[in-house]
């Protein structure tokens, strides 16, 4: 199952992945030993639970702290990266954004693009758009490399082939790169290097995403372990960074403490590879980088979120990816039952704001609300709350006012909301709740057999045949 | 309005009647526990470099460029890109010059675009300059110039890179702090742990993805 690549899942499919994906065993376990692994990665990059308590309050603040003057900190990015020689657009929507990127391309005529990873591209889904009109795009992340090979879409934010095991690559690579048969996975990476590299100096733009992006100086960080990154950004001769209006951060030292919790929650590294900082094209004297930096700002629902106090913590996210790593839910179906391009408990709490609750409306309800999420976000996004407050944005009247969410009351009823009422009279009511419970407990003989969803796997509850304030009554008047 | 200000203008609408919190950043949280001992700083460096198969050698002002040549004579590499108008650049072509080491010097002192495909097929080693480095994550600290341009230090599979011992830093915020990063960044500043790797086949790790396949870093102990 897991070996054929078919049509990207949507989300509204939701329910319908999610059984499919648990019913594919190599699957899942494939997932359950990746997820192990990061959890204990993580865990042994923080000793000292005191250090990380106080640096995930730390990380909270600082973003917190971001938002808080996110437009003025926009503009002075934009200000600063414009003086140092870089080209700021900003994009609503991602046809906004793909138009931008397009016109960058009829510029220089360029026909071939390399990637650094980049999820707002797939968010925009670049490749597609590009490819729909002759520009082919690369990816050259490893991940992401072989995940396109599969015409599939990443499966985890910051390792995205990582439902697929190295016998599974080691075929892929065998049919589509004529290779021979290896599941060395050295060998494996120095394919992906060779088949790569060519790739690097012959494309005419690059493109990448951004972790942080930096007010006080100009600066686009971003981080990375394979070098493909600073290839992608620095031998095209054009390098063009797509990301959210919500990456920026105040002053180049706030980076510090965001920078540990990422790598740390991430990958359980102290530090990535390669730290990547831009601050500007090729100078005049200079011999290497490009000749033209781009950055592309999105929205794309991200203006939605913040416009609710509540909601607005959905952007302190540093896309670390230690949520769905930590998600029992995660790691049972998988990236890609989702049908979106975050996964996992964060993309239930974002990609609301992106498409709408009616395009995704059972993704807050697929949570056991554990809470394991909240605990790890190494900005401390209060992930289980916003799930809530996302269900009561799913069942309000979809006219009511004031909105918050795109395709409010996406899961509206009458009938729900009718039952919740009477269910709220009965209980805020002592002598209907008595009479209520007495009729229950003596007619207790009719209750059906199949009740929905619940007895598919379930038998029916049945009513005791006496209330217990009546056993216990008794109890009490036997003493 | 275009969309910058239809963007600007629902950001601001949002935050109407709200106060920006105030920055009461956390230098101690960062400082503390990242400190050394001054005579630990190379040890820890050194370290945290070997835990992700970066090699280092401890070596001396005077001494490095012997080091250099046995450490490529041992890998059977014939060749070496340099950075010619550099101090340890010219340091290096006259010890070879002297010696008459059976070497090669390629200089990087063209645009990349004249010579790109032997820069990415035919250049196995090069050798850099570092700023400085870290010694709380093991860290290389890479300031490009037009002198010593950035892709010397990514395509060549071997990157050898010279640290001065004195400029080893206890942590990242004490070197951004004692370089004043904030006063203004080179178009391209980097921190480098390692040679480039990746775990993204089944989570198993793999040396030389794209960047250098080693890093060995010389540390200059008198300097
Ligand atoms: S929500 Fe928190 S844990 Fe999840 S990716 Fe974002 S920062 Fe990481």
């Amino acid at each position: 199952m897991s070996d054929v690549a078919h049509a990207p899942a949507q989300p509204i499919a939701f329910k319908r992945n999610a059984r499919e994906a648990l019913a594919d065993p190599q699957l899942r376990r494939n997932f359950r030993g990746a997820m192990d692994f990061l959890m204990d990665k993580r865990r042994s990059q923080f000793p000292d639970g005191d250090e990380l308590e106080r640096l995930r309050a730390f990380g909270n603040r600082v973003r917190a702290r971001a938002l808080s003057k996110l437009p003025e900190l926009l503009e002075r990015l934009d200000a600063r990266l414009s003086r140092n020689g870089v080209k700021v657009h900003w994009a609503e929507t991602v046809d906004e954004a793909n138009a931008i990127v397009h016109r960058i391309v009829e510029q220089h005529a360029a026909k071939k693009i390399i990637k650094g990873k980049s999820m707002v591209s797939e968010e925009m889904e670049m490749n597609h758009y590009l490819g729909d009109r002759g520009v082919d795009c690369l990816e050259s992340d490893m991940g992401e490399f072989i995940v396109q090979l599969r015409a599939e879409k990443p499966a985890h934010i910051i390792m995205p082939a990582i439902h697929l095991n190295a016998g599974q690559v080691a075929q892929l690579f065998h049919d589509k790169l004529e290779v021979d048969y290896t599941e060395d996975v050295d060998r494996l990476i120095q394919i992906g290097r060779e088949t790569l590299r060519r790739n690097f100096f012959e494309a005419d733009i690059g493109v990448s995403g951004v972790n942080f992006a930096i007010a006080e100086t100009g600066t686009l960080l971003l981080v990375e372990n394979e070098g493909n990154g600073r290839m992608s950004t620095t031998v095209p001769p054009v390098h063009i960074a797509v990301t959210g209006i919500e990456k920026v951060v105040e002053n180049l030292r706030d980076v510090i403490p965001l920078l540990s919790l990422l790598t740390r929650s991430a990958t359980g590294q102290a530090i990535t590879t390669y730290v990547n900082m831009i601050s500007g094209p090729r100078k005049a004297d200079e011999l290497d980088g490009p000749q033209e930096v781009h950055l592309v700002l999105l929205d794309n629902g991200r203006s939605q979120a913040f416009a609710d106090g509540e909601l607005r913590q959905t952007l302190n996210c540093i896309r670390c990816g230690a949520c769905m790593n930590h998600c029992p839910v995660y790691t049972r179906i998988g990236g890609h039952a989702y049908g979106t391009v975050y996964p996992g408990p964060i993309g239930k709490i974002v990609t609301p704001h992106m498409l709408g609750l009616d395009a995704t409306r059972d993704l807050p309800t697929a949570s056991s609300m554990c809470g394991a999420c909240g605990e790890v976000c190494p900005v401390k996004i209060p992930i289980p709350s916003l799930l809530r407050r996302l269900r009561e944005e799913a069942v309000r009247a979809p006219a009511a006012a004031p909105q918050h969410v795109r395709g409010q009351g996406a899961k509206y009823s009458r009938k729900e909301t009718m039952v919740w009422k009477a269910w709220r009279t009965l209980n805020t009511s002592p002598a209907l709740y008595r009479a209520a419970l007495y009729a229950g407990t003596r007619l207790r003989a009719l209750m059906p057999a199949h009740i929905g969803p619940w007895t598919d796997h379930r038998s029916a509850p049945k009513p005791a045949a006496r209330t217990l304030h009546e056993l216990a009554r008794e109890h009490l008047g036997d003493q | 309005m275009n969309a910058k200000e239809r963007i600007l203008g629902k950001l601001r609408g949002s935050l109407q009647g709200t106060t920006p919190i105030v920055d009461d950043y956390d230098i101690e949280l960062l400082n503390e526990p990242w400190r050394y001992p001054p005579a630990e700083r190379v040890a820890r460096l050194r370290q945290m470099l070997g835990a992700v198969h970066g090699e280092s050698q401890l070596s001396s002002t005077t001494g490095w460029p012997m080091q250099v040549i046995e450490a490529l004579a041992q890998r059977n590499i014939g060749e070496l890109l340099i950075a010619p108008t550099t101090p340890h650049g010219q340091q290096f072509a006259d010890f070879v010059a002297r010696t008459g080491a059976p070497l090669r010097l390629k200089a990087y002192d063209r645009p990349v675009e004249e010579w790109k495909d032997e820069l990415f097929f035919r250049t196995p080693a090069s050798l850099t300059g570092t700023l400085g480095g870290i010694a709380a994550t093991g860290s290389l600290v890479l300031w490009p110039t037009p002198q010593e341009p950035r892709l010397m230090s990514l395509v060549p599979p071997l990157h050898m890179a010279l640290l001065k011992a004195s400029e080893v830093l206890d942590n990242l915020y004490q070197f951004m702090h004692a370089h004043r990063w904030a006063d203004g960044m080179p178009t391209n500043a980097l921190l480098v742990s390692g040679p480039s790797k990746t775990a993204d086949i089944q989570q198993t790790l793999a040396y030389g993805a794209h960047g250098p396949k080693e890093l060995l870093v010389l540390i200059l102990e008198d300097a």
